[in-house]
């Protein structure tokens, strides 16, 4: 299999294309503006349609008419433009039409800057727009990762019927590593018989997020948390590095994960049994993961860029069995692998 | 129905029209328009490939009137979700159905955009000067000096600027093929708004760009007025700032 160098953008960008993304919807903005320039060039090539919108929020509907007619379809931004895409999201998992949303973020809030961050955590994860739903949301920390996932996206959203976003950081979108594209084949996916495909020898089809009669909206939206009850059960994606033996657990995610690998390397060196649990899929988000390593280990560092946003679903998980410490760096900054050693180090010496 | 001997029959439902009773106040221009959009859709023998976009304002049950594949947009979305459905099939025929909150206001990126764009979409517009289905409130395309909820002594310009005249913007844009301001206030001005309706769907199915339709419509609930007062209150009043006419027509269709 050939290897290709590519930035992460670039490879998320034909990651798609090679999963049978036709359409892409989107607008400038950096750290992620390789993915719509790429496939500026490239869905022509496939015969598929490139359209840079007027705006983040236009976009997010061209993706709602896309998906709702059936096609393959994803859009990309960063943070700020992600923001405007909210209420966008909310109709579309209202409406339970699949597509992938790139979110590479950046530092906010506000404009904030354009450095990596890993600051939308909340917003991917807790809903973002308004109402009752959940994206089901990757989280590569290689470019390779960043290949594999964007492949499995496309399948997961329409497997579910549900918004699938993929959440970089700025690291993610911009590093260049050799890549290998190889699409799994896709597992049997549900018939796509609700889609607006014009009404020919059928029932006219609908596609709406309005439901007056609360008691229909209710079952509607059961309906939804039944679907993320399945994935929850089915779709948990979790890496574990050295914690078999491990004294003292790192939770990260993203890039913070591959800084927390050589900070764990250089613990070890130094003697301390240090592992990583990494989440992979934020939501679902692998709380047995950590409610399973609480019982033997008594110490995790959650170290995020952010101020503190995936340590909440860690101590969900932990409930109160292991002290769980925050390590953080916002506003673009990266925690560097010795801040990690050093909060580690300070953690395992800590008489609880 | 019972068919009598001897005589022709020469009126009837259009079928892509459903037989429900609609939610609209008596006096409302929406049926007159739904019914329009559905003849057109019929003499055109499109219904099997023609797509519906509802809108948020009083038209968001659209859905629940014509027989076609529809979707049920968010606020002033609708351009850009007909976008979306039309770049995935060039070969359906589709429409979205905007009030003057969603498509003068809210929405008027998406909207002219499309226009921008040449968008092979039609949009029938349907100008009230007022919000409907929030119960009144001023619209951009309230006059001066219009009473609303929310302009209680009047729009005044010093406060609320001026009403905003859509099909002469669009009118100006490359992308934009065929722009046409109609009415519905009486049989004269129904017979015309049905042919600016079929020359927009004309201009969509020969693929020339954007073609939108503007209605001025008549709201006796929220302007307070009878029915026959509202439509000649349109005839009077409204049309002296929004004048009829068709501003743009590509010249195929001429």
């Amino acid at each position: 299999m050939e290897k290709k160098f590519m930035n992460g953008n670039e490879a998320i960008a034909e990651a798609a294309v090679q999963a049978g993304c036709r359409y892409f919807f989107g607008y400038p903005i950096t750290p992620q503006n390789e993915i719509p320039e790429y496939m500026s060039k490239r869905m022509p090539e496939v015969g598929g349609v490139y359209l840079q919108a007027e705006s983040e929020v236009a976009a997010i509907y061209m993706v709602f008419g896309a998906a709702g007619a059936g096609g393959r379809v994803m859009t990309s931004s960063s943070s700020p433009g992600i923001s405007l895409k909210q209420e966008g999201i909310s109709y579309i998992a209202a409406a339970e039409l699949p597509c992938l949303i790139v979110n590479i973020m950046r530092g906010g809030p506000g404009l904030g800057g354009i450095q990596p961050s890993q600051s939308d955590y909340f917003q991917a994860t807790k809903g973002g727009g308004h109402g009752d739903y959940h994206l089901l949301v990757l989280a590569p920390s290689t470019v390779q990762e960043a290949v594999e996932l964007t492949m499995d996206a496309f399948d997961l959203a329409d497997k579910y019927r549900n918004p699938v976003m993929l959440l970089g950081d700025g690291y993610i979108g911009q590093m260049m590593e050799p890549v290998v594209f190889e699409k799994k084949p896709s597992p049997i996916l549900p018939a796509k018989d609700w889609t607006i495909t014009g009404a020919k020898g059928r029932k006219a089809n609908l596609v709406k997020t309005l439901n007056l009669d609360p008691v229909i909206l209710e079952q509607h939206n059961l309906k939804i948390q039944h679907k993320l009850q399945e994935m929850a059960r089915n779709e948990v994606r979790v890496e574990h590095y050295l914690t078999d033996d491990a004294e003292v657990i790192i939770a990260a995610y993203g890039t913070v994960a591959r800084i927390a690998k050589t900070a764990i390397q250089i613990l070890r060196k130094k003697g301390v049994r240090a592992g990583l649990i990494r989440p992979i899929t934020l939501y679902p988000f692998p709380y047995k993961a950590f409610e399973d390593i609480a019982s033997r280990v008594k110490k995790i560092l959650v170290a995020e860029m952010s101020l503190g946003q995936m340590v909440e679903d860690v101590k969900l998980g932990v409930c109160g069995r292991a002290h769980v410490r925050f390590y953080g760096r916002t506003g673009g900054m990266v925690p560097s692998y010795e801040e990690l050693v050093m909060e580690t180090e300070r953690l395992v010496k800590e008489a609880l | 129905m019972v068919e009598v001997s001897g005589l022709e029959r020469v009126f009837s439902r259009p079928k892509s029209l459903l037989p429900v009773v609609t939610h609209y106040c008596p006096g409302c221009g929406h049926g007159i328009t739904h019914r329009l959009v559905a003849e057109v859709i019929d003499e055109l023998g499109i219904r099997e490939r023609t797509v519906g976009v509802a809108p948020v304002g009083c038209a968001v049950l659209l859905y629940k009137y014509l027989d076609v594949d529809m979707y049920e947009a968010a606020h002033g979305r609708a351009p850009a979700i007909a976008t979306g459905c039309k770049r995935v099939h060039p070969d359906l025929v589709v429409f979205t159905y905007q009030g003057d909150g969603d498509f003068a206001a809210i929405g008027t990126a998406e909207s002219v955009h499309a226009a921008v764009r040449g968008e092979r979409i039609t949009t029938i517009f349907i100008n009230n000067a007022i919000y409907g289905m929030t119960g009144g409130q001023m619209a951009p395309t309230t006059l001066v000096g219009q009473k609303t909820t929310t302009t209680p002594m009047g729009r005044m310009v010093e406060r609320a600027g001026y009403p905003i005249r859509m099909s002469e913007m669009l009118a100006t844009l490359d992308g934009a093929a065929y722009i046409a301001r109609v009415a519905v206030s009486s049989a004269k001005y129904v017979v015309q708004a049905k042919r600016a309706i079929r020359r927009a769907f004309e201009t969509q199915l020969k693929g020339l760009g954007y073609s939108m339709v503007e209605v001025l419509s008549h709201c006796p609930t929220d302007w307070h007025m009878t029915p026959l007062d509202a439509t000649l209150w349109v005839e009077e009043t409204m049309m002296k700032v929004f004048p009829l006419g068709e501003f743009k027509v590509p010249k195929e269709l001429v």
